[in-house]
């Protein structure tokens, strides 16, 4: 498939969603550009969700102007949906056929053939290491092999975009990596991916493109480093064997903050070589003794917490909000 | 393909979908049997010899004359027993995440509805055949010719096929599969009320105007006077328009709570 950049796979113009009296989309634009993994960020109840349902053709939009793979998705959205699969948040799997039943499903309601759905089912179970299992039960699959069947499932009629909601979470760290790797295979055959996640590593693992959402609104975007750029973060980290250490370092470093309780001083820097050699010179002139020394350069936890004024909700951020709040 | 083959294929795709549920646990299907018979035997045996009394003898007694009576009450039970599957299924659908992924797909309209009414249809005819050999095997006899009994079939699946898209649209208008499983529960108090298990010319007023008028007992007494040779009348006319009637607005409900659902879930 050769990549299009004059027509994006979708673009979104201005949409807005209400459920009652709680805005959910408060005008929204986004373009995600063919052949690549598009991430929209954001924590729970942030309109994630909302947003992949209007896409996907599930709802339909209260305001705004929507074209998935060159279909208005009001008008036309049979066309949009003969290209799009959706693997969402909650298992969409039919728990009382098998693995292999549940992708013969999806292979005659794509009207593959007889044939063709055959070997299409088979290649998938195989692809998705799923085949030992095909003929059991749903009753007796794990939850990485749910979610892989789940995925597989949207995979049966060739999608040219998928959209994935959530697609890790919930796993364990070894299905979540195997998630990744599966999708970084989809969009090296050329498929479009928007995915939505709450993991800030996820975006910056697989996106080439991010779009940060707070409260309905898109707050930030752009690729991952050029997000980082725009926020300052980075920082060398000291860690002191004494506290007489720390304060005769403080004393030497312009700029630096301590932490007298965990004997830690963070000197805001991008980390390079040179100011590293000049830092360590410094204070070995001094004589003062270094424990330990790391570098954070900033990272999506960073760019969300400046951005939106607050942190994730995830408790593995957590520990960034302590850090940057005084 | 044209788009008629397509909602075709749809929805055969789903009935074999709903059938495969259905073989793999026949759980809910023996259940369903089970009510029935269960009155058939509790009807015959327990009120039957009383009951029989007052119909005069057919030689063997009370309780036979009582078994030729009640059967086609028994087969009415049968299918509004049979039809409360069919909310409880497309309540399942519907509250479950693959009816979502059904959404997303270019898959004909009414193909998921479709396959949940024709495969309760179908599960309705075998349970219905399995009450008619308890039947037989506890002595029931008819006299029916060839003909009528292909007219008696007619009747129920007609009838079976009214509340069958019932309750397919009370398991739409349900929240939970729970309330699926008791909103349908109606359909098997109405024929108590009907003509299927006491005359109704025994029951005080009030109560035997609602028991003439309401639709159980015209497809009752057509069945009866199908399978015992007794007078139809226009009961068969009145048993056929209700079933078309209940038939045609349960369908446009269930399609229009269809319809609306997918453009009002929240996400």
């Amino acid at each position: 498939m050769t990549i299009n950049s004059a027509r994006p796979a979708i673009s979104a113009r201005a949409v807005r969603k209400s459920f009652d009296d709680h805005v959910a989309l408060d005008g929204v634009d986004l373009t995600v550009a063919e052949g690549a993994i598009f991430s929209l960020l954001g924590p729970n109840g942030a309109g994630k969700t909302t947003m992949v349902r209007i896409l996907s053709t599930l709802i339909a939009a209260d305001a705004g102007y929507i074209q998935v793979g060159g279909h208005d998705v009001t008008a036309d959205p049979d066309a949009v949906r003969a290209l799009i699969g959706v693997t969402g948040q909650f298992s969409a799997v039919d728990n009382y056929l098998t693995g292999e039943e549940n992708l013969r499903l999806m292979a005659d309601l794509r009207h593959l053939g007889r044939a063709a759905g055959r070997r299409r089912v088979a290649e998938l179970l195989e692809r998705f290491d799923l085949t030992d299992a095909a003929r059991k039960p749903l009753s007796a699959y794990s939850g990485g092999m749910r979610r892989r069947l789940d995925l597989a499932m949207t995979l049966v009629g060739n999608p040219s975009v998928i959209f994935l909601d959530e697609p890790t979470t919930g796993l364990d760290p070894r299905s979540r990596r195997t998630m990744w790797q599966i999708i970084r295979e989809l969009v090296a055959d050329g498929v479009t991916i928007f995915l939505t996640t709450q993991y800030l590593d996820e975006a910056d693992e697989l996106a080439d493109h991010v779009a940060v959402l707070d409260h309905g609104r898109i707050v930030a975007e752009g690729t991952p480093a050029e997000l980082k750029r725009r926020i300052p973060g980075g920082h060398i980290q000291l860690q002191f064997p004494e506290p007489d250490a720390l304060r005769a370092a403080a004393g030497l470093i312009p700029n630096a903050s301590a932490d007298d309780d965990q004997l830690i001083l963070q000197i805001p820097g991008d980390g390079s070589v040179a100011s590293l050699r000049r830092l360590l010179n410094e204070l070995d002139d001094a004589r003062i003794d270094v424990e330990d020394l790391s570098i954070h350069s900033p990272d999506l936890d960073d760019v969300f917490f400046a951005v939106t004024g607050h942190a994730t909700t995830e408790p593995a951020t957590r520990r960034y909000e302590e850090v940057l709040q005084p | 393909m044209t788009s008629f083959a397509y909602t075709f294929a749809d929805s055969a795709t789903m009935l074999r979908r709903n059938l495969k549920h259905q073989l793999r646990y026949p759980s809910l299907t023996l259940m369903l049997a089970g009510l029935p018979i269960v009155f058939l035997l509790l009807f015959v045996y327990v009120f039957g010899g009383q009951l029989g009394t007052r119909l005069g003898g057919h030689g063997a007694g009370g309780r036979g004359a009582y078994l030729t009576y009640v059967v086609p009450g028994i087969l009415i039970i049968t299918v509004a027993s049979a039809a409360l599957g069919t909310a409880i299924s497309v309540a399942t659908d519907m509250t479950g995440g693959i009816i979502d992924r059904f959404r997303t797909m270019a898959i004909s309209r009414g193909a998921v509805l479709t396959g949940h009414v024709i495969g309760s249809l179908l599960q309705t005819l075998a349970v219905l055949v399995l009450v008619l050999g308890v039947s037989l095997a506890i002595g029931f006899r008819s006299h029916a010719t060839a003909l009528e009994w292909l007219a008696v079939a007619g009747v129920l699946a007609l009838f079976a096929f009214a509340l069958i898209w019932l309750s397919a649209a009370l398991g739409m208008a349900a929240k939970s599969v729970e309330t699926a499983s008791n909103t349908p529960m109606f359909l098997t108090l109405l024929p108590f009320l009907s003509s299927g298990f006491v005359a109704t010319a025994t029951m005080p007023a009030g109560l035997r105007q609602f028991a003439e008028y309401e639709p159980f007992t015209p497809v009752t007494q057509t069945v009866r006077g199908l399978l015992t040779g007794g007078p139809i009348g226009t009961q068969a006319i009145a048993a056929i328009a209700w079933s078309i009637g209940i038939a045609l607005v349960s369908y446009l409900w269930a399609v229009r709570l269809y319809n609306r659902r997918r453009a009002a879930t929240p996400g």
